[in-house]
């Protein structure tokens, strides 16, 4: 019988691997995987929970989750064909003209 | 068993996490994550969750993953560099330390709470897929039709933000 702690520190530890890959690589593509790899983290403690707490509703969130990071990836890579037209990078930080 | 199936499932997403984070090239992170959707997907199994494992693979690493490794071909990225803050040596040792003690303060808590209407026996009687079904077109139809319109807008944003724009004065050559 696995404890659910393990599965929390399992999604805790995802979770924060996404969020090192959010703030150190500079990739804008790279960055959207690091923030799919913090919405399976918590898709793991909804599920985990869902189980060990016996109701349902941790399951349908995170499908609602999966249905919103697909919509998070389509926006997200149509904004970097967007910005890779234009400037040829997908550096994050030549990514600046919003904070004039 | 289960434990075995678990140790593989969580140390493997894990490591396939942090290749996704670590790796140079951007269709190797791709790849990366793909391990990891797919290991992540058999700890659903492991959760009595089938119905999320057949959306997670379908869904996440058939679809999602796809359009990633789509625009990374499209776009044909260079490797980039990584940056870590010159001072970050000191704040291993704190991180560690602190890491260790929400481990240590997860593995004692025995997050004990009210149960809820959905105990092992019931839904593996009729199945994972049937106890999802009918809980979410009875008290969650309302967040479904929401995620629907959400999904019909990102399309909209999508194919607005990709389509190809006016031809405007382009000063360099490509």
């Amino acid at each position: 019988m696995v404890p659910l702690s393990a599965y929390v520190a399992v999604s805790a530890v995802l979770f924060l691997t996404g969020l090192l890959g959010v703030l150190i690589r500079r990739n804008f593509i790279i960055v959207l995987m690091s923030v799919e790899i913090m919405l399976n983290a918590a898709n793991i403690n909804l599920v985990a929970f869902s189980y060990y707490l016996e109701s349902m509703a941790g399951q349908l969130v995170a499908l609602f989750i999966i249905a919103i990071a697909a919509g998070e990836a389509a926006i997200g890579l149509a904004i970097i064909i967007v910005v890779f037209r234009g400037k040829i990078s997908t550096n994050v930080d030549e990514m600046n003209l919003l904070k004039w | 068993m289960v434990v075995v199936f678990f140790t593989y499932f969580a140390l493997a997403s894990i490591v396939a996490g942090v290749m996704t984070v670590a790796l140079k090239h951007p269709v190797h992170c791709g790849l990366a994550l793909l391990a990891l959707l797919l290991h992540v997907s058999g700890l659903f199994i492991l959760l009595n969750a089938e119905f999320l494992w057949a959306v997670q693979v379908i869904v996440y690493a058939g679809a999602i993953l796809v359009l990633y490794l789509f625009v990374l071909m499209l776009l044909n990225l260079k490797t980039d560099d990584r940056y870590f803050h010159s001072s970050y040596r000191y704040f291993l040792a704190p991180a560690a330390i602190g890491s260790a003690y929400v481990l240590f303060l997860l593995m004692r808590s025995p997050f004990k709470g009210a149960k809820g209407d959905a105990p092992t026996v019931a839904v593996l009687q009729d199945g994972d897929t049937y106890a999802v079904g009918i809980k979410m077109f009875s008290d969650y139809l309302l967040q479904f039709e929401i995620v629907g319109v959400f999904l019909l807008g990102a399309i909209i944003g999508a194919i607005v933000l990709a389509k190809t724009p006016k031809p405007v004065v382009d000063k360099r050559d490509r």
